[in-house]
């Protein structure tokens, strides 16, 4: 399917805004390789070889602020509104409400993300664990949330199509959720609700921001573009329902899951281990939803490369799936909670699942954008490589040290001694990390070879081309 | 067909309230009852730490916070903690105590929730991660001149320590600035309201070779 245009009352606007996904997609992966950096910074600091010692604008307490925050804001936000902008409009046969407003909206996020830079950096990170950004963003994020949320959701309202794609409702779930969820952790623990009660929300923010933000719009976009590349309907309606209600119910109440043993009550701390040993479970359901539509086509995972990023972010999503049910019972934070465990599983998330499958949108859109195909299928192996053995050597790393802490804690050890056993651990994350930007190289390097190549005609790269001879 | 897609649109709104009363508002309504306190109502001693800063750096100080009193207290540790904050430290440091892991033999007495229940704690700094100790009953475990040398270069006191340096806390002579001091003030302030008894078993590092 090549864009149509749409007649009559849109003229001759294209249906999706290619220039839109691609500057989102520029811009994703410019603060993907910021992200990166800051984050190896910030590695080198466990190593005693922090690079910028000294300079207080650039102290690891605040470029770890820079690392978290434009992962989530930089690099995931503007894949996601990428992708949603091509999606949306395919799914309902309409563009988005308005291009203009678009671009409005592109460059407010990008401001948004540069004060968060500035801001931080100048000291002004707000106490707010994901939610950094420093109060005088707020209300811009805040702003630019509601004019992308106009924009996506007319053409969905609008549209004549018979029955909403599960896609769909995953959006606009996500639309609903996404400003309330911002609204809610960036201002009520900082201006109104102090101490113990303040914390509960905070979790609460914490966890909807991965549940209710990244969550159903990774999964919308899972359900949009694997049927698409493998050519073949979803395996089972019946189950993706089960999987958005589940999600849609059990999700949104387990924040205190984050602060297991402290002073909340402890009624909010068993309701939240119960929901997400539920929500786990329920999740489950869309993972075999996936592998059941994968069946029969499982040679898509060797000869195209998108799949195979979407393929081995679900089978990392199963893991922490099982991993987050054991973990947050009672028994085991007892151990693992406040060591590198937990840091592994953030990584894993966030960057093993989402991440992973964002890398296979850029791999099917980068070239469909700027309407040639990629020029380097050997080098984007590679990353993909670089990148699995990054992330799992720094998982299983993360998640032994996370052990070696807990244990040296709860035996006693001079907390020295937890340190001192942590830094070859702490070594190996910093390899990983490095194997990792290794593999960023050379991908950064192939988007920017492509778009180098001699031009053919934008959205002529087919859907579903393989990448890998 | 625009009310199926609106419905999905409430349903979110729906799930996220059921989701916020149940994990947000009930422990609010749980702690109603125990008033918020001003930092002004919650300061209300003289820690011995404090009166130590003023006789310690006494120019530093005289110049920072004038004399030593209820208000430059309050004024030392609201500072203190901004810029606690500024520098992300609860990113590394807690600030409770849980009931397990013999976390209150390392530490000190359990946290319970009246304790936060203050403007001290807006935003609140329980932290997720500790790369270093939990710090809510750090108050007097350590000797003012440790916090100073240890903000300045913590591997000068713990070899082993990963923790940043800030020699921007200290000024050209090496002499502490009113960040230090605010700083310095904050962290011998927390866990003040709840100081161990001489002679008990807390702080296990502090009797195994002094330094934590």
């Amino acid at each position: 399917m090549t864009p149509t245009t749409i007649p009559a009352s849109a003229g001759t606007r294209h249906l999706v805004n290619l220039a839109l996904v691609r500057w989102h997609l520029t811009a994703s992966a410019v603060c993907y390789a910021v992200s990166l950096l800051a984050g190896l910074a910030y590695a080198f600091q466990f190593n005693n070889l922090y690079p910028f010692a000294g300079i207080e604008f650039l102290s690891p307490g605040r470029v770890r602020m820079v690392h978290t925050n434009i992962a989530a804001y930089g690099f995931i936000a503007n894949a996601f509104i990428a992708g949603l902008l091509f999606a949306i409009p395919r799914l309902t046969k309409r563009p988005i409400l308005s291009d203009a407003l678009g671009w409005v909206i592109f460059w407010a996020w990008q401001l948004v993300l540069t004060l968060t830079v500035i801001g931080v950096l100048a000291g002004f990170g707000q106490a707010i664990e994901w939610g950094e950004t420093p109060v005088f963003v707020d209300p811009l994020v805040l702003v630019g949330l509601v004019l992308l949320v106009v924009n996506m959701t007319v053409p969905i309202l609008q549209s004549t199509e018979q029955g909403l794609y599960v896609s769909l409702w995953y959006f606009l779930a996500a639309f609903a959720w996404t400003g309330l969820v911002y609204f809610m952790g960036n201002y009520l623990p900082q201006f109104w609700i102090p101490g113990t009660a303040g914390a509960a929300i905070t979790g609460l923010f914490i966890h909807d921001l991965v549940g209710l933000f990244v969550t159903p719009i990774g999964w919308g976009l899972m359900y949009f573009f694997v049927p698409l590349l493998l050519r073949k309907p979803i395996w089972s309606h019946a189950l993706s329902l089960i999987g958005f209600w589940g999600l849609a119910f059990f999700y949104p109440m387990q924040g205190v899951h984050h602060f297991l043993f402290s002073p909340i009550p402890m009624y909010a701390q068993y309701g939240a281990i119960v929901a997400t040993i539920a929500v786990e479970i329920v999740v489950l359901t869309v993972i075999v939803n996936f592998f059941g539509t994968l069946h029969g086509r499982a040679d898509a995972i060797r000869g195209n490369l998108a799949v195979r990023w979407f393929f081995t972010g679900i089978i990392f999503y199963a893991i922490t799936c099982f991993q987050c049910a054991f973990q947050v019972t009672l028994t085991f934070q007892k151990i693992i909670h406040f060591t590198d465990w937990v840091v592994g599983h953030a990584h894993m998330v966030m960057y093993g699942v989402f991440g992973f499958w964002i890398m296979g949108m850029f791999i099917e859109l980068w070239p469909r954008c700027i309407g040639r195909p990629w020029a380097t299928p050997r080098l984007l192996t590679a990353h993909y490589w670089l990148t699995f053995v990054g992330i799992v050597i720094m998982v299983l790393d993360l998640t032994a040290a996370g052990l070696v802490q807990g244990f040296s804690w709860a035996g006693l050890s001079h907390w020295g001694e937890s340190v001192v056993a942590s830094m070859p651990f702490w070594w190996v994350r910093t390899v990983a990390g490095l194997i990792i930007i290794a593999g960023q190289g050379l991908f950064l390097y192939s988007m920017w070879a492509t778009a180098r190549r001699p031009a053919t005609e934008p959205g002529m790269v087919r859907i579903g081309t393989p990448v890998e001879a | 067909m625009e009310r199926f897609g609106a419905s999905f649109l409430i349903a979110g709104i729906v799930t996220f309230l059921l989701g916020f009363f149940l994990q947000g508002v009930m422990p609010v309504l749980t702690l109603r009852k125990v008033p918020v306190a001003t930092v002004e109502e919650l300061v209300q001693t003289i820690p011995p730490e404090f009166s130590d800063l003023a006789e310690e750096y006494p120019v530093e100080f005289e110049r920072a916070f004038g004399e030593v009193s209820l208000a430059s207290l309050v004024e030392a540790i609201e500072l203190g903690k901004e810029n606690y904050i500024a520098e992300a430290c609860w990113h590394c440091h807690s600030q409770f105590v849980r009931p397990v892991s013999k976390e209150n033999i390392r530490f000190g007495p359990v946290s319970t929730p009246e304790e936060y229940q203050n403007l001290m704690q807006l935003p609140h700094l329980f932290g997720t991660r500790r790369v270093g100790p939990d710090l809510i009953r750090q108050a007097g475990k350590h000797s003012n001149d440790w916090h100073m040398a240890h903000f300045y270069e913590p591997r000068n006191i713990a070899p082993y320590s990963v923790m940043p340096a800030y020699p921007w806390f200290f000024d050209e002579n090496k002499r502490p600035t009113k960040r230090a001091l605010a700083l310095v003030a904050y962290v011998q302030w927390l866990g003040s309201w709840a100081r161990e008894v001489p002679g008990t078993i807390y702080n296990v590092d502090a009797m195994r070779g002094g330094d934590q």
